[in-house]
């Protein structure tokens, strides 16, 4: 038995699908380069991809056919030796459309296996972002912003060649750079993104992450029952419509708060959430309305709060609100938890105020969803900048 | 009004007799069962039923939402929805109008739907036949349907009050399709003993959806998406609920029989002249009218020739039919359908009792097929005997084709 090598690549559905596949069918190609046979596909679960709902594609590579085969035998790896997540918002969590909950990030990494970010942000922040692990890891972080090339636009800002060039340096055994860089000008017949592949190569350091750092909560888990042990007729229980609740200030109950599945969350979807300026607000109810998630509580003083358990960023309320800047759109990124924002208004609407102000400060900055016609092609330059100077 | 209140109840105890279709014997059934959903799409020879029903309905003799759908897949998934609903639910097809409802026929046994339907065996197209083949029923076989030939309006009437009860019995919920040969059974009028209300409400308990009751009080999700973790689990409760319904078809006509008096003996099959029988014929639904007369004429000659008619196609009694067929020397079965491509090219049916010999701990006696009565086309009384040729040919060891046809011009 030769050594087996996995490689998944977490990406946003739809908006990254070309990126991924690009980046495991070059990763197959460059082992084939250097003598080791693979495959590459994306997870059977995943298809039809949703809009910007967590997907995987795995690359699987064997020294030799025997090896490949064994680990083809299986439905997807169990575990990889490197982990490629090109969205840094989906290091909170996977929750993938036909999956159970919210898995981490790093689940399927080996003990000492690679976690690759493409990110602005530091490491602290990944590493906080994370779920914590009982052995520790490698963190790698490729400086940039997702790059979203999937179905509905392509921004060939190198992110794929960059993040090859930088396997090659921290997975050496699977292939080398040359091999890489011949399949780069081969697929892609781009001298220049070879040599992107070259710096990122020379560049990429990774940080240790010990079991003592990440986010602390214990992964979603559960048993799966029996087939006895299972309702009959495909029937589950409906999650109950919803009720009012208490105003911490006044003790009245009001509004509406609709159930939410306990278990199923949706904000892994997320890269950006709505920010809620309360004192501007009109109580116009379009936000509401809209919302394709009933993510909207209606609060006790009958204001909208949009509930982060069940918001999965799509922007329509930032959209269809009539006030300027009372739903802004902020980077998931910059957020640690999913607790209320109407909570904390009504704690301390000063501070609040402040919180409001310095998250809002960077209108504009968003990973998807573009504010106007060209905006993904003003962010190449910038991008191919970084891809040049690192 | 005291009256007229005597002679409801004089209606409601009393039997009468009456000169009705096959179709029509399916209709009052549906009467007798109090049914609530009935949804309707014409196509020849289910059509009948319709009319019956119909007819049923405009004089307020039953009081049900009477629905003419677009088409056969609508019509399917009305009665679905409304059966999950809490309703007792009745619908039906034919041919290609029974294939035209294959995606909503696929659903009703995975979730559970508990719905009656009647077919009036049509070949399927092209061409455009309407003589009776058995194809389209048998579509369903692998669904978890349960499938029933008749070959009475007698038995199409008391077959569909059985079917209800088995359907709903919540061991069970699951669907029955009702097979009625088009023509020989849904156009032709015989003496049909018809039930009193008093008993069939005595033999037939109402629908209770209970725990899947699609209902504000008590919500559920219905068939929400699930990946491999799931459907071989959600498989495997529909393969014990099947397995289960032998036992609550055996336990719906005894107790058929202590209600109302007539009985069918074994449910699954028929058998005709068997006791001393050197071989044997089997076949389903209205074959066996020629089958039982050559046989008759047969043993007048000396041959000593039975014949087994099946009713439950779905479940299929594999064990007790293999002990009975092992009694006989060899056995021809009558297909009314086909199988292009299957082993031994045989039909549906003959390859079905082929497989539950070869595992049976007793003795397997030779196979015939015989391919005879396709679209409608009529089984002759020769063209039996010359079907019984072969199958004492086989029982005497000679060598001949696993598969004939019969009635052809060549």
């Amino acid at each position: 038995m030769g050594r087996l090598f996995a490689i998944e690549i977490i990406y946003r559905g739809i908006f990254q699908k070309l990126l991924a596949g690009r980046i495991s069918r070059a990763i197959v190609l460059a082992a084939h380069h250097d003598g080791k046979p693979g495959i590459s596909f994306g997870r059977y679960g995943d298809s039809p991809e949703r809009n910007g709902i967590p997907a995987k594609n795995f690359a699987i590579v064997g020294t030799d056919e025997e090896t490949l085969q064994q680990g083809m035998a299986k439905y997807e790896p169990k575990e990889v030796d490197i982990t490629i997540c090109v969205d840094d918002t989906l290091c909170k969590g996977v929750e993938s459309w036909a999956w159970y909950g919210l898995q981490p990030v790093n689940k399927l990494l080996k003990p000492g296996g690679t976690l690759i970010v493409t990110s602005l942000e530091s490491p602290e922040t990944i590493i906080g972002m994370a779920h914590r692990k009982d052995e520790p890891y490698k963190l790698a972080i490729l400086k940039g912003t997702p790059s979203f090339s999937g179905l509905w636009v392509f921004k060939d800002d190198h992110t794929d060649v960059r993040i090859l060039g930088a396997i090659a340096k921290l997975l050496p055994e699977l292939f080398s750079l040359k091999a890489v860089q011949d399949v780069i000008v081969k697929e892609w017949k781009d001298p220049v993104k070879a040599e992107s592949a070259a710096r990122s190569h020379e560049r990429i350091t990774t940080s240790t992450v010990k079991p003592n750092q990440g986010n602390p909560e214990t992964p979603y888990k559960f048993e799966f029952p029996k087939w006895h042990e299972m309702g009959e007729g495909i029937a589950i229980p409906s999650i109950p419509a919803g009720h009012s609740y208490e105003d911490p200030n006044t003790h009245a109950m009001g509004g509406f708060r609709p159930d939410r599945n306990p278990t199923f969350k949706k904000f892994t979807t997320r890269t950006m959430r709505p920010v809620v300026n309360f004192d501007t607000c009109i109580k116009c109810t379009l936000c509401w309305l809209h919302c394709p998630d009933s993510c909207f509580d209606v609060t006790p003083d009958n204001l909208y709060d949009a509930n982060m358990q069940a918001c999965c960023g799509c922007g329509v309320c930032e959209a269809v609100c009539p006030v300027k800047e009372c739903v802004t759109m902020v980077n998931e990124a910059e957020f640690s938890d999913n607790s209320s924002q109407w909570e904390s208004w009504k704690k301390d609407k000063e501070a609040y105020k402040v919180w409001l102000q310095d998250k809002i400060k960077g209108h504009g900055e968003r990973s998807h969803g573009f504010r106007y016609r060209g905006q993904y092609e003003e962010q190449v330059p910038e991008m191919l900048q970084i891809a040049r100077e690192g | 009004m005291a009256q007229l209140a005597a002679v409801l109840e004089d209606q409601r105890k009393s039997e009468e007799t009456a000169l009705i279709t096959g179709s029509e014997a399916i209709a009052v059934a549906c009467k007798l069962a109090d049914v609530d959903v009935i949804t309707a799409y014409p196509i020849r020879p289910y059509d009948t039923v319709m009319q019956y029903v119909s007819k049923l309905v405009a004089n307020g003799e039953l009081d049900c939402e009477y629905i003419v759908a677009e088409g056969e897949h609508s019509q399917f998934e009305i009665v679905k929805h409304a059966s999950a609903c809490g309703a007792r639910v009745f619908c039906g097809s034919s041919g290609v109008g029974w294939m035209y409802a294959m995606e909503a026929l696929t659903v009703t046994p995975a979730l559970r739907i508990p719905m009656v339907a009647m077919v009036g065996n049509r070949a399927l197209d092209d061409p455009g036949a309407f003589g009776v083949e058995h194809n389209d029923a048998l579509t369903v076989r692998d669904l978890g349907w349960q499938l029933v030939w008749v070959d009475t309006a007698q038995e199409a009437l008391d077959t569909a009050l059985i079917a209800y009860r088995v359907a709903e019995d919540r061991r069970i919920f699951l669907p029955c399709a009702i097979s009625c040969d088009g023509a020989f059974l849904t156009h032709s009028q015989a003496l049909v003993k018809i039930p009193s209300q008093e008993k069939v409400n005595e033999f037939l308990p109402r629908y209770n959806r209970a725990d899947l009751l699609l209902h504000p009080d008590n919500p559920i999700t219905v068939a929400p998406q699930g990946n491999e973790d799931w459907v071989m689990e959600i498989r495997r409760q529909n393969y014990a609920a099947m397995e289960r319904t032998s036992e609550v078809i055996r336990e719906a006509y005894a107790d058929f029989e202590r209600i109302f008096g007539r009985s069918y003996g074994n449910p699954f099959f028929e058998e005709y002249e068997t006791e001393d029988a050197d071989v044997v014929l089997m076949g389903m639904g209205t074959l066996s009218t020629p089958v039982k007369v050559a046989i008759r004429k047969m043993r007048k000659e000396g041959k000593k020739v039975g014949f087994v008619r099946m009713r439950w196609f779905r479940p299929f009694a594999a064990q007790e039919l293999a002990k009975s067929l092992g009694r006989f020397k060899a056995v021809g079965v009558v297909d009314r359908d086909y199988s292009f491509g299957s082993p031994y090219m045989s039909g549906v049916v003959t390859n079905e009792v082929r497989s539950a010999l070869y595992s049976a701990p007793g003795p397997k006696p030779p196979v015939v097929g015989f391919i005879a009565g396709l679209g409608g086309r009529e089984v002759t009384v020769p063209d039996v005997e010359r079907i019984t040729d072969g199958v004492y040919k086989a029982a005497e060891g000679k060598s001949q084709p696993l598969t004939q046809w019969i009635g052809l011009r060549e």
